[in-house]
């Protein structure tokens, strides 16, 4: 007799919420700390009920500094807990970015794997859901340039629940951004047992043979549409790769796709000077160059500050600058 | 440390004045401007919940229950001084001049919302926790260097004493003997977290000690009160004897935002009892009936201006021109540079549907 996995239909951020309880019932040493995760449920409820299920002990309320909650999480990961860290908003990582650079990401090297650092930093981040200043940045980028540091973007919620189970489990430091705008905005199918997705790798949305569009985050679902009317009025069909860990990438899911459409466009909604299309870039220089039969078009935000809200929907790659792209590298 | 930072009241929840020594200063005139001030910021704040509930304005960060620590600090300082506000201390910048227009600007999430009025020295809010402080020390600073007697007074709240930024804001100033006064609002609360899980200190003002910096707890719902300690501190710095803080303690009625919950974390029965007994404006209202001089006409006759002045600000930030795309590309670097441009033409022909 099997017994029939039981699936719950989640939104991403409920679905966050269940890898971290799974984990915090399976693993005494997983602890969930943060500003306003306790009592509170987090800002955007990504805690809800862990406070009440595990108590102050496992689901701790920190004083409000950044700094203070990586520094102490990397002594609490080097002496035997797995510590899971809220960020409130990625844009308020800043003061703990000297944790970050300087000590989290290089004990195990500075150590020689006598000290290793295996935590979680979650943090919300991007445009598009209307937050005052600041709240908004999509910096990623700024992540992935950090030796030792994994950086994880779900976009979906059975993805969400896969990533972060496979993160808090990682031996090692993993960045892990949480696209706002993918919160509450739709709902997938989640089983309740433990699963975990394998970092590094890829997934394809959906597959094509024209073209290879590659993205992750909230501009997955944003891209999508755009692509599903781009094939519509093209007799052309696209591969959409969600590329769901920019560091490291999956440099053969990468290949595999560019061999087989020799046509490529890179979304993504921060800053294009120094940002994480570059590094795709180069990944193709390295495999799959010889395909190419048009140059490699990008869509990206501006190299601007997130403006204001009443401009950042002219900020976020649009439907009409993805579809433009499109046109380029298939006119090429 | 209870002991040793008292917490220093000029008017108590009966409105009885009771330090008698100030009783000259105190001219029905000023308490009848405190009063006006103070209801000019209740009201705003009021309105633009309202607005936020009604889908006018975007998420917005109320203050009702602080306007005497906000109002009578701001009193404090003159044209010229230095103000930095976080993003909760409207009442603090509309007093010392800001457009209640571009108050609101702000909450529709439009940069001229930070922009202070010429000639007017207010910081755009400080929206990362404590990062204010250390820009009010630095101006500061520079002002002492050119040997003028401006100094900076900043506003922040009791969680921000948790960051490193207050720290280096404070001992930069005390080692650098700037004019600057550091003003903590401590409203009981950091979002969820109320102040005895924030620190295991009993009193704000004692951290001060660390930096040998003069410090002092008072009544933050007693405007008297601010309005003469944030006076003493600002002289202080003025005379070049360098920085004060100043914890006044205080209450927020309301959630942390227009987006947050506060069921979820205390228990509001709290903030309807203040309402009646530790109110900023009630309490001058009893002063006043003690002095037999609280005049119903009176008040009347300034809900009347002052609901005349929002409204206005309302419909010029109605009528307010649309934002334009080109202020996200222009004011990044002096002269933009060529990405920048690529990118502001390539978005324009998007936009144009030229390619
Ligand atoms: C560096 C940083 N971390 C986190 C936040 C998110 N945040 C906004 S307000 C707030 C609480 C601030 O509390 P407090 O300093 O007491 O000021 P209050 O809001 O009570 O006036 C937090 C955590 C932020 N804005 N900046």
């Amino acid at each position: 007799m099997t017994t029939a996995v039981q699936v719950k239909k989640l939104t991403m951020v409920q679905a966050v919420t269940d890898a971290m309880r799974t984990m915090l019932e399976e693993d005494e040493s997983v602890l969930v700390l943060g500003e306003d995760v306790g009592q509170n449920g987090g800002v955007f409820r990504a805690t809800d009920g862990l406070f009440e299920q595990f108590g102050e002990e496992r689901v701790i309320d920190t004083p409000l500094a950044e700094s203070g909650i990586v520094g102490t999480s990397i002594g609490l990961a080097v002496n035997g807990f797995r510590p899971i860290a809220e960020m409130q908003f990625l844009g308020f990582i800043y003061p703990a970015f000297n944790q970050l650079m300087t000590h989290a990401t290089r004990m195990r090297q500075r150590s020689m794997g006598r000290y290793t650092v295996p935590m979680v930093i979650r943090a919300p981040y991007g445009a598009g859901v209307k937050a005052p200043e600041i709240h908004s940045d999509s910096v990623e980028a700024l992540f992935t340039h950090i030796p030792g540091l994994k950086v994880v973007i779900p976009s979906n919620a059975y993805d969400a629940k896969g990533l972060l189970i496979a993160s808090i489990e990682d031996p090692d430091p993993v960045l892990f951004l949480e696209p706002m705008r993918c919160y509450r905005s739709s709902r997938t199918e989640v089983p309740d047992e433990k699963y975990s997705i394998e970092l590094g790798k890829a997934s394809y949305v959906k597959e094509g043979s024209d073209v290879t569009v590659m993205t992750w985050g909230a501009m997955v679902p944003d891209t999508v549409k755009a692509v599903e009317k781009f094939e519509k009025e093209h007799n052309a069909t696209c591969d959409v790769i969600d590329l769901r860990t920019l560091y490291p990438l999956d440099k053969d899911t990468i290949a595999e796709s560019v061999k087989k459409t020799g046509r490529v466009v890179i979304i993504h909604e921060a800053p294009s000077a120094g940002g994480v299309n570059g590094d795709i870039i180069s990944v193709i220089n390295d495999t799959s160059f010889f395909y190419l039969k048009a140059p490699i078009q990008k869509v990206t935000g501006f190299d601007t500050p997130v403006p204001v809200y009443s401009l950042e929907q002219e900020y976020l790659p649009s439907s009409e600058k993805i579809i433009s792209a499109l046109n380029t590298t298939l006119s090429y | 440390m209870l002991e040793r930072f008292p917490v220093t009241q000029y008017i108590n929840e009966d409105g009885e004045l009771i330090k008698q020594e100030v009783q000259e200063e105190l001219s029905l005139d000023l308490v009848k401007m405190f009063y006006e001030k103070m209801l000019r910021a209740r009201m705003m704040d009021k309105k633009c919940v309202n607005l936020q509930r009604q889908g006018k304005i975007g998420t917005y960060v109320q203050y009702e229950g602080q306007e005497a620590a906000q109002v009578g600090s701001a009193l404090a300082i003159e044209e010229g001084d230095w103000m930095f506000p976080s993003y909760r201390d409207h009442a603090a910048t509309m007093t010392f001049g800001h457009s209640l227009r571009n108050l609101l600007l702000y909450w529709v999430g439009r940069i001229e919302g930070g922009i202070p009025p010429e000639g007017k020295n207010i910081f755009p809010p400080a929206v990362p926790i404590a990062s204010q402080l250390l820009h009010a020390t630095g101006v500061a600073w520079a002002e002492k260097k050119k040997n003028t007697d401006r100094v900076s007074l900043v506003y922040f709240g009791d969680g921000a004493t948790s960051e490193g930024d207050f720290h280096e804001g404070l001992n930069f100033a005390s080692v650098f003997k700037a004019p600057v006064v550091f003003l903590n609002q401590n409203n009981g609360y950091a979002i969820s977290v109320p102040t005895e899980k924030q620190m295991n200190s009993k009193t704000i003002a004692q951290k001060g000690l660390g930096y040998d910096i003069p410090s002092i707890r008072i009544d933050g719902n007693d405007i008297l009160a601010v309005f003469i300690e944030t006076k003493k501190a600002v002289d202080r710095a003025r005379r070049g004897e360098g920085p004060t803080l100043i914890e006044a303690v205080t209450w927020r009625y309301g959630a942390h935002t227009t987006a947050d919950d506060p069921s979820k974390y205390r228990d509001q029965s709290e903030s309807d009892r203040r309402r009646t007994t530790t109110d900023p404006l009630l309490r001058l209202e009893k002063y006043m009936k003690n002095e037999n001089s609280w005049d119903e006409e009176w008040l009347a006759s300034m809900e009347q201006k002052i609901t005349n002045e929002i409204n206005t600000a309302i419909s010029e930030m109605k009528d307010y021109p649309k934002a334009d795309i080109d202020q996200v590309f222009s004011h990044v670097f002096e002269k933009p540079t060529w990405t920048i441009e690529q990118q502001r033409e390539h978005h324009m022909s998007i936009k144009r549907g030229k390619v």
